[in-house]
């Protein structure tokens, strides 16, 4: 493919995966990054900004890290107290991790599942966040060409972790709302069944519990069905726990890794762990990623692959010493499940008040809010333009369903803590007030020209054809709402 | 079911060049470590390229400098800011101080801008992503022998390129002619590869030899006259302690814009700055899509924020960068001169090197024949016998049978003495013509030569 040769003479041919859209970031939603980047929100600088609310960060309670951090100042190997361990830890690449490091993180997993399942250090792989475990997870387990099944909707980063240089596709398990988009039996028989009349062989199903978008969590009956159909077809199963720390209400969360313990007939070769500590403690910049896999083959694979992406000795050093600290952990994982309930409850109230409905959720950094009442029509196009009147009229930065595969058009999912208490307010008095302008608006029909004069550009024809979304959805520019704290 | 069946190709085989000698060595040491107290008769390790010289320098540095350790920027606590931080095109101080760094190391004869590095997990991951931007699986890039094992992993396993030697040869020191690239190329051809570009190591690993002016311009004009990119590991570029001076490929590029574009040079502090933990490494590309290209890709592999922090603030302090260099070099040279001296005492010779943290020893006249198996009799010998990892050759891919890697700046010196001695006493004993092949035996019920032993009994100096 000479075209970089004919356009830019002076340009070198790069290959296909450097020079495609399988990174994901080419696609007029990045208007809505745009928008906060060109207007960010700030309670007393720009009180009128477009308001962040399309990241899944946990920013509720990094003042708890920061004072164990100030009460611990041996854990850094910088400080007075700490620089003792410099030479070691600064020297230390051996791809196994220290051992502490994977001691408090298979402590700190078995915490967040309550002690109701096991983890053994030695199958704690390190990788470059869990975007690099869902990459190196998908190099170890399929070949190019070959696929996953994914339940949509789903985050969107997947289509370039799992896919873009991996050549390993995903397809689509599709759930509804009618059954608040759970996964059955029938759906996942439904999707193999079409990648094997396309002739694409399925290596395995990824799944994400908690899910994102959703921000709900999976019972146990749906961990069953997905382990007999793995088990039936002899394919792998990947659960993406990202956020199994952000678990605040009931249902009580199980992990796969609880059910697998139950069951004496599962084929523990078949099923793999990618987990990271950017959500559940809120420190996405220190790149702590972790693949956990109950295949032998797999542990070693990913461990030789971790090369490519091993979390800094400073950082496996500090981890291994805060996450070690168990009288920590207990009362981190409690007040900050607190926060979030409490943030969720008010958010969800909030928009209850005006009539809009969430997904019901007790997980995650985000709603998946229902607007299809909003809409004029049920199509992804009609989606679409009320997602840019929220945008660029209401100023909030919210993402759209169809950039996370749904099938349905009408939900979007609002990211609820990576801001605080009084951003929030102003985000739920926005909100209110379009909502109010929308009834009246509906009522008399001259007022329907008012939506169409707020079009911007060209809308996709065929969505089904972008890989998606708001580049901040996978790697973030910018990570902060400027608000004062 | 079938294991291998259940997993991708990539995982079931073994282009990872984990079973090679160089890293079975490693194992070797891992189960019987020397230790000067605990472990006297242990294995030595030298076949770790790693730079221990100078921690005490950034030690005292952070004893002076609280600020970089409490994440206090101007007294305000900003650790919020760096937990949250992930932005892959990295921390902005980062970046202006690790170009800034880098212009120092190559003695500011040229400057590098911040807007073209791409920061990646250590080097490992700088070379792979280059890979995925520049070369389709099957492709290929030529690679000078010897070199770095490493590179069958980070340049071929997942990406499926493939490597086609330059051979060199020490009839001139291993240096790289235009004849020897032109006959890589058509080797290449006649294989059905297409070759995407060539990539050197400079100062080279494992040679400790800097590049020619001559062998860079013969680089330039060959991948010019290919249409080709042309990558530059320069990991050691710090460690050039002696004359020749080195010479980046940055240098001999300088104001040529017909060839910027296709010029790629990885970094990394790992060597430099002894900070292999930390997995800093760096992509510099006069080439914008790669910039570009590299950098999305970098989210598979980000520095650290509280790493990429700590050392912005480190590498902006010139006065400790300008100390630092210059001191790192002469402690290097000193260790270097050392085990040159030792070496020669035994009537063996080292490759004549200006750079790196090992010499390239020349053992072929302690071959029983001029052969790899020769070689490998040798080295298992010198692993088992002698307690001494060093890498083989042919790990590195060198044509000729009879040289070894051998590192010098991961122990202290009465460490490196000690090795000498063990050396000196195995040639002395003429125990490397005996052609009984000790490699069979479980390394852990080995008795080392007793003159091993003894030798380790002696009293230990206090370890630098």
């Amino acid at each position: 493919m000479r075209m970089y040769g004919e356009e830019h003479p002076n340009q070198q041919i790069l290959s296909r995966i450097a020079t495609n859209d399988g990174h994901g970031e080419n696609s007029s939603y990045f208007d809505g990054w745009k928008a906060y980047e060109n207007d960010p929100f700030h309670l007393t600088g720009n009180p009128k900004g477009v308001i962040q609310m399309g990241l899944a960060e946990n920013q509720l309670s990094l003042d708890l890290i920061q004072d164990w951090m100030k009460k611990n100042p041996q854990a850094s190997i910088c400080t007075e107290e700490g620089v003792s361990e410099f030479k070691a830890i600064a020297n230390f690449q051996d791809y196994h991790g220290l051992r502490a490091f994977r001691k408090a993180i298979a402590q700190f997993m078995e915490k967040v599942r309550g002690g109701r399942a096991r983890f053994d250090p030695d199958r704690i792989v390190m990788s470059g966040g869990a975007t690099g475990a869902q990459e190196t997870i998908a190099f170890c387990l399929a070949d190019p060409g070959e696929a996953f099944l994914i339940p949509t909707p789903y985050y969107p980063g997947f289509d370039r972790d799992f896919r873009w240089r991996t050549g390993v596709q995903l397809l689509p398990i599709h759930c509804h709302s009618s059954n608040k988009f759970k996964i059955t039996h029938a759906a996942l028989e439904t999707a193999y069944r079409k990648a094997q009349n396309s002739h694409i062989r399925v290596k395995g199903v990824l799944v994400t519990n908690p899910s994102n978008p959703l921000g709900t969590t999976m019972d146990r009956e749906t961990l069953r069905t997905l382990l007999s159909f793995v088990n039936e077809k002899r394919i792998h199963l990947v659960c993406d726990e990202i956020f199994s720390g952000t678990v605040f209400d009931k249902p009580c969360y199980v992990s796969v890794s609880e059910v697998i313990e139950d069951d004496p007939y599962c084929d523990r070769d078949l099923i793999h762990i990618a987990y990271s500590l950017s959500k559940d403690l809120g420190v996405p910049g220190f790149r702590v990623g972790v693949i956990y896999s109950y295949n032998d083959a797999v542990v070693c694979c990913a461990r030789k692959m971790s090369s490519f992406g091993l979390v800094s000795s400073q950082t496996q050093h500090l981890l291994a010493s805060m996450l070690g600290d168990e009288e920590f952990t207990t009362s981190f994982l409690a007040t900050s499940r607190r926060r979030l309930c409490r943030r969720r409850r008010v958010f969800t109230e909030g928009l209850k008040r005006v009539g809009i409905h969430c997904l019901d959720g007790n997980a995650g950094l985000f709603c998946w809010m229902d607007l299809r009442p909003l809409l004029k029509e049920a199509t992804v196009e009609a989606e679409l333009r009320l997602w840019r009147v929220i945008i660029n009229d209401v100023k909030l930065n919210i993402s759209p369903g169809s950039s996370f595969h749904c099938s349905e058009p009408g939900w979007f999912r609002v990211c609820f803590a990576n801001m605080d208490d009084k951003a929030m307010e102003i985000a739920l008095m926005r909100i209110k007030i379009f909502v109010y302008r929308e009834n009246d608006a509906a009522v008399p029909a001259k007022n329907k020209r008012r939506w169409d004069e707020t079009l911007r550009l060209s809308l996709p024809r065929r969505f089904e054809d972008l890989t998606i979304m708001t580049p901040h959805l996978m790697s973030p520019h910018s990570p902060l709402v400027q608000a004062a704290t | 079911m079938n294991q291998k069946l259940l997993l991708s190709r990539k995982a079931a085989c073994n282009v990872h060049g984990q079973d090679s000698s160089y890293f079975l060595g490693w194992q070797e040491f891992e189960k019987n470590p020397y230790d000067p107290i605990t472990n006297p008769g242990g294995m030595i390790q030298m076949g770790l390229a790693e730079n221990q010289l100078s921690f005490d320098l950034i030690e005292s540095w952070l004893h002076s400098h609280p600020d970089a350790a409490g994440f206090k920027k101007d007294g305000a606590l900003i650790f919020r800011e760096l937990a949250l931080f992930q932005d892959y095109h990295g921390l902005p101080a980062f970046k202006s101080a690790l170009a800034k760094f880098m212009g120092e190391v190559r003695g500011n004869r040229v400057t590098f801008e911040p807007s073209k590095l791409v920061l990646t997990a250590g080097a490992t991951s700088a070379n792979e992503t280059l890979m995925f931007c520049l070369a389709e699986p099957g492709e290929a890039f030529l690679l000078p022998t010897p070199y770095y094992p490493g590179f069958d992993r980070d340049l071929k396993w997942r990406t499926g390129a493939e490597i086609v030697p330059i051979h060199c040869s020490s009839s001139n020191g291993f240096r790289v002619t235009k004849v020897a690239l032109e006959a890589a190329h058509r080797h290449a051809q006649k294989r059905g590869l297409r070759v995407k570009g060539v990539l050197v190591t400079n100062p080279s690993n494992p040679l400790g030899t800097t590049m020619t002016r001559q062998e860079l311009d013969t680089l330039i004009d060959f991948v010019l006259a290919k249409d080709v990119h042309l990558i530059s590991d320069e990991i050691y570029s710090g460690t050039s302690f002696d004359s020749p001076e080195f010479v980046s490929i940055a240098e001999a590029i300088k104001d040529r814009d017909d060839v910027a574009h296709r010029v790629h040079i990885v970094c990394s502090l790992s060597k430099d700055l002894g900070l292999p933990g930390f997995r800093v490494g760096a992509i510099y590309s006069g080439n914008d899509a790669v910039v570009s290209a590299a950098t999305k890709m970098s989210s598979f592999g980000l520095i650290s924020s509280q790493t990429q922090y700590l050392l912005a603030a480190l590498l902006s302090d010139d006065e400790f960068t300008r100390k630092y260099i210059l001191e790192n070099r002469r402690r290097i040279k000193e260790r270097h001169d050392l085990l040159v001296e030792g070496l020669r005492r035994i009537g063996i010779r080292c490759l004549d090197s200006n750079a790196g943290l090992f010499c390239w020893v020349d053992m072929r006249h302690l071959l029983n024949s001029n052969t790899f198996k020769g070689e490998m009799e040798l080295w298992r010998k010198i692993v088992y016998q002698v307690g001494l990892n060093i890498s083989p050759g042919s790990s590195c891919h060198c044509d000729e049978p009879g040289w070894f890697r051998v590192c010098f700046a991961n122990m202290s010196e009465h460490t490196l003495n000690l090795s000498m001695q063990r050396l000196k006493n195995f040639v002395d004993s003429g125990e490397h013509r005996s052609t009984h092949d000790s490699g069979h035996r479980s390394p852990r019920r080995q008795f080392l030569a007793k003159w091993v032993l003894r030798l380790s009994a002696l009293p230990a100096a206090v370890t630098a």
